[in-house]
C-alpha cells in the first residue's frame, strides 16, 4: 500500500475562486492509501514546494498527488521537488483542476464535485505507479540541414561557427536558393547577390561544412541524437573534384534551347550549364533530358572541350549514408502555379509576369541584363500594373487561405525601384490591404507613395485582357473612388501567393514531422518553441514552417542553430521512460502496433520461447525501441491481445482512473 | 435597418457578407459597373449593414446581368450574384402583398381542379417566407 500525500493548489483565486479547495483536501485525505492531504495558495512557490518536500520527509509518503494547473505547466517542477528529497519523480501525478476545472466551469458547488472526482483519480492511479529509470542515448556531433537557401546556410554556418560539423543537401546543382535570383533586397535596397554570395563561398571555404549538391534525401531512420540518413546524389555527369568550373562546355555545348529555370525559363541555356555566375559548388552539370550524348550517344563535345577531363557520361547516382544527431528543414518555398486565375491572362500574354519573374527582368545577370523590356517585344513599358495578393488570402479554393507575408514589401521595391530608373513609367499597385510591419517596412512603403509617385489603389484587378495592338487592358476597381478603372498597360505584375516546396510533405513522412494543412512544418509550441518541430531532434529554419521574409528567415534559421548547438554539445540524452513495451507471452505478432507506430519505434523479432511441455516454440513477437518510442500509446490501443502497454500510462492504470471517476 | 428583411435574404441567397474582406474584386469583374447606382461590392456591405430596402428601391439590382463572373472570381467565396438575386426576390415578393395563405387554398383548387399539386406546393413555400 502506498503512502500518498495529496496537495490543492488555490493558483491565487484561479482555482480557489471557483474550487473549494478546503472541501477537495478534506475529502481526498478519507481516501484509502492517503496519510496526508492540505491546500495552500501557490504550490509551485517555493514555500509550496518546500511543503511537499518536508510532507514526504515526514510522513514517508510513497506517492504524491497535485492538484493544480496542467502537468504541461508545472509537472516538470514538481517532480524536480520530489526527486530534490529521494522520491522517484515518477511516483507524482497531477490533477488538473485548474485548465480541466476551475477555468471551465462556473457553479461552485459542481467544480467542486469535480476536483474531487479528478483528484481520486489521480490516487487510484498514484496506487498502482511504479518507480521508471530514465535512460541515456549518446547524440552524434553531426547535424543535417535540409535545404540549401539563405535558411540552410544561414543554420549551417552558425553550426559549423560552434565548432560542429554540417552537411547541407541541396537538390539544386548550386546552393542560393530563391535569394541567389531575388536582384534587391528591401528595405535598404541592396544587391541579394552581394550580400549572399559571400555566405555561398564562407559555406564552401569552412572545413566543417560539407555542401551535397544536386541530392536528396531518401530515406530517415533513428531518432534524436542518433538519426540515419540516405542521401541520393544525383549523377551530373561532370566529376565534382576535376570541374574547374571554366564554363568553356557551356559556350559550346550544341543544345541551346533549354529553358533556364534560374531565369525561369525567361531565356535559355544550354544542356550542360552551370546555374549562375557565383554558383557553390562552381560545377557544370548535365542534364539528361536534352543532352544529345547522354539521349542518343552522338555529340560528346563537352568532354573534347574540358581541360580538366571532368566529363564522365556514365556517371552513376550515388546514395550515401550518414549519421546525424539534429535535423535543420529548411525547404523553403515557391510561387504558387497560375492557371486557376484565367482571368489574369497570365498562360496568353508574356507580358504577364510574376513578382519572382520581375526580379530576373530586373537584374543586371538576368536574360535582359538589367534593362527592364516586355518579354514579348522587348520595348520599353510605360505603363505597369501590379496587382496584390493573387492567390493568398483565398478561401475559393484557387489560391492559400493566409497571407503570404514578404508580397506588400517587395511590390513596393518594385515599383520604387522601376520609378527610380525610369521616371516617365506609370506605375498602379492595386491592394486589398497593406500590410508593412517590421523595422522600417512602412516608412519604405510610405517612400514609394510620396517620394517616388507610385499610385497605390485600394481594390482589386478583376479582369487582364490582352489587346491584338500589343496593349494589356486592364480592368479593377477603385473602392475608394467608388469607380471602376480600365488602364491601358504595358506589362502586369502579379504577386503570386507563395507555397511549400512540394518537397516538404515527403519529407515531413520521413522524418514523421507534423505539417498543418497549407503544407507547412508545424512548430512544437507556436510563441515559445517556434523552431523546433514536436519531433524531437528535428528543428525548423525559413519559410518551410510559414511565410516569413529574409531578416526574419535569418533570424529563425540563427535560432534553429542555437537549438541544435545546444543538443550537440550534450554528452548524453536523458530518455522519457514512459514508453511502450511488449508482454511477448501475449504477443500474438500481428503487426497492428508496427503499422500505428508513427515513430517506427516497433519491430518484429523472432524469439524462442520455452513451452509448458519442454518444448521450444520459435514465435514472431513485437519489440520496442525504447530510444525511438515517444510514449503515444498508439501500439497500447491498437493491440488486440493487450500485449502492449506503456510505462507511467498502463492499461490498468487507466482502468483505475476509469472506475474511481466512476464510483460515486 | 430592417433585420427581418436581412435575414430573409441571407437565408435566401445563402451567403454570408462576413466573409467578405473588401477587396472589390467583384467590382472590379462586373461588366454592368457604369450602369449601377450600388456597386457589386456595395451591395454586400449594404446587405451586411442591414440597407435591404435600399437595395430594393435601387434600380441596380435589375442592372445585374447574372452572368456570375463576381461569384465566380471572389477570393472568399462571397457570391455577390445569389444576393442580388434574393434581393429581386425580396422585391416580387412584397408585390401587392400576394402572399400565398393555408386558407386560400380550398378556393384555388375549386377555381381550377387540375391545378397540379406541385405548383401549389411551390407557391405556397415561395409565397409565404
Amino acid at each position: 500500500m502506498q503512502k500518498i500525500g495529496v496537495f490543492v493548489c488555490w493558483c491565487g483565486s484561479n482555482i480557489a475562486a471557483t474550487v473549494d479547495v478546503q472541501a477537495v483536501s478534506d475529502t481526498l485525505a478519507k481516501e484509502p492509501g492517503v496519510v496526508y492531504a492540505t491546500n495552500y495558495q501557490y504550490m509551485c512557490s517555493e514555500s509550496g514546494q518546500n511543503l511537499i518536500k518536508d510532507a514526504i520527509k515526514q510522513y514517508g509518503l510513497t506517492g504524491v498527488v497535485i492538484c493544480s494547473c496542467s502537468p504541461r505547466m508545472h509537472e516538470a517542477t514538481f517532480r524536480k521537488a520530489v526527486a530534490s528529497v529521494g522520491l522517484n519523480p515518477y511516483m507524482l501525478e497531477v490533477a488538473n483542476i485548474r485548465e480541466q476545472c476551475s477555468w471551465i466551469h462556473k457553479d461552485k458547488a459542481l467544480a467542486t464535485e469535480k476536483a474531487i472526482t479528478l483528484g481520486r483519480a489521480a490516487i487510484a492511479k498514484v496506487q498502482l505507479n511504479a518507480p521508471l529509470q530514465a535512460g541515456e542515448s549518446p547524440v552524434v556531433k553531426r547535424a543535417l540541414v535540409i535545404g540549401g537557401g539563405i535558411a540552410g546556410i544561414q543554420t549551417a554556418l552558425d553550426i559549423a561557427e560552434a565548432g560542429f560539423e554540417v552537411d547541407i543537401v541541396e537538390k539544386q546543382p548550386t546552393i542560393g536558393g530563391k535569394m541567389a535570383q531575388i536582384d534587391k533586397t528591401f528595405p535598404t535596397l541592396d544587391c541579394a547577390a552581394c550580400i549572399l554570395t559571400p555566405k555561398m563561398v564562407e559555406c564552401s571555404q569552412n572545413d566543417k561544412v560539407h555542401i551535397y549538391s544536386y541530392s536528396e534525401v531518401t530515406s530517415v531512420k533513428g531518432f534524436v541524437g542518433n538519426f540515419t540518413v540516405s542521401i541520393k546524389k544525383k549523377a551530373r555527369y561532370v566529376a565534382e573534384n576535376k570541374c574547374t568550373g571554366c564554363g568553356e562546355c557551356t559556350t559550346k555545348c550544341p543544345m541551346k534551347n533549354v529553358p533556364n529555370e534560374f531565369n525561369l525559363g525567361l531565356d535559355n541555356r544550354r544542356a550542360i550549364y552551370i546555374p549562375f555566375a557565383q554558383a557553390v559548388p562552381k560545377v557544370a552539370t548535365i542534364d539528361p533530358n536534352y543532352c544529345n550524348m547522354l539521349k542518343n550517344g552522338k555529340c560528346g563535345l563537352c568532354a573534347k572541350v574540358c581541360t580538366a577531363g571532368a566529363i564522365d557520361y556514365k556517371q552513376q547516382d550515388q546514395v550515401i549514408e550518414e549519421r546525424y544527431g539534429a535535423i535543420v528543414v529548411a525547404t523553403g518555398y515557391n510561387p504558387i502555379k497560375l492557371d486557376k486565375f484565367e482571368e489574369f491572362d497570365y498562360s496568353l500574354s508574356k507580358d504577364v509576369v510574376t513578382s519572382l519573374e520581375l526580379e530576373r527582368l530586373m537584374n543586371a545577370a538576368g536574360p535582359t541584363g538589367g534593362t527592364l523590356l516586355r518579354p514579348s517585344d522587348g520595348t520599353h513599358p510605360h505603363t505597369i500594373v501590379f496587382v496584390q495578393c493573387v492567390g493568398s488570402r483565398d478561401t475559393s479554393g484557387c489560391g492559400k487561405p493566409y497571407c503570404s507575408k514578404i508580397c506588400c514589401m517587395y511590390t513596393a521595391k518594385h515599383a520604387m525601384l522601376i520609378r527610380e530608373k525610369y521616371p516617365d513609367t506609370e506605375v498602379y499597385v492595386f491592394y486589398i490591404d497593406v500590410r508593412t510591419p517590421g523595422k522600417n517596412f512602412d516608412e519604405f512603403y510610405r517612400r514609394a507613395v510620396e517620394q517616388y509617385g507610385v499610385h497605390y489603389i485600394k481594390g482589386m484587378v478583376g479582369k487582364v485582357a490582352p489587346r491584338a495592338d500589343g496593349k494589356i487592358m486592364v480592368q479593377a476597381s477603385d473602392l475608394l473612388a467608388n469607380e471602376q478603372l480600365h488602364i491601358e498597360a504595358d506589362m502586369v505584375v502579379l504577386a503570386a501567393a507563395i507555397e511549400p516546396d512540394k518537397s516538404a510533405r515527403p519529407l515531413a513522412t520521413m522524418l514523421t514531422a507534423s505539417m498543418d494543412t497549407n503544407d507547412f512544418f508545424t512548430e512544437a509550441h507556436p510563441k515559445l518553441r517556434p523552431v523546433e518541430s514536436p519531433t524531437a531532434g528535428i528543428f525548423l529554419s525559413g519559410v518551410c514552417q510559414g511565410p516569413k521574409d529574409i531578416p526574419e528567415t535569418v533570424s529563425q534559421a540563427s535560432a534553429a542553430a542555437a537549438k541544435v548547438i545546444g543538443l550537440l554539445v550534450t554528452a548524453k540524452l536523458t530518455t522519457n521512460p514512459c514508453v511502450a513495451h511488449c508482454n511477448e507471452l501475449m504477443c500474438n505478432g500481428c503487426s497492428s502496433c508496427e503499422r500505428v507506430c508513427p515513430y517506427g519505434a516497433i519491430t518484429y523479432v523472432e524469439k524462442e520461447f520455452r513451452m509448458p511441455d519442454r518444448t521450444t516454440q520459435l514465435r514472431r513477437v513485437a519489440s520496442v525501441n525504447p530510444a525511438v518510442c515517444q510514449g503515444c500509446g498508439a501500439c497500447t490501443v491498437a493491440c488486440p491481445s493487450g500485449a502492449m502497454d506503456l510505462n507511467g500510462f498502463s492499461n490498468s492504470q487507466i482502468m483505475a482512473e476509469v472506475d474511481a471517476i466512476c464510483q460515486k | 435597418m430592417n433585420n427581418n428583411l436581412k435575414e430573409q435574404v441571407l437565408r435566401m441567397s445563402g451567403v454570408n457578407p462576413l466573409k467578405c474582406m473588401r477587396c472589390g474584386k467583384c467590382s472590379a469583374t462586373c461588366p454592368s459597373y457604369d450602369e449601377m447606382e450600388y456597386h457589386p461590392h456595395q451591395i454586400v456591405y449594404m446587405v451586411e449593414k442591414g440597407e435591404i430596402e435600399k437595395l430594393m428601391a435601387s434600380p441596380s439590382i435589375y442592372k445585374c446581368l447574372s452572368c456570375f463572373a463576381c461569384v465566380e472570381r471572389c477570393p472568399r467565396d462571397v457570391e455577390p450574384a445569389k444576393l442580388v438575386e434574393a434581393i429581386r426576390l425580396a422585391v416580387i415578393r412584397q408585390q401587392g402583398q400576394n402572399h400565398l395563405k393555408a386558407k386560400d387554398i380550398p378556393d384555388l383548387i375549386e377555381a381550377d381542379p387540375d391545378l397540379p399539386q406541385q405548383a401549389l406546393v411551390t407557391a405556397f413555400r415561395k409565397y409565404t417566407k
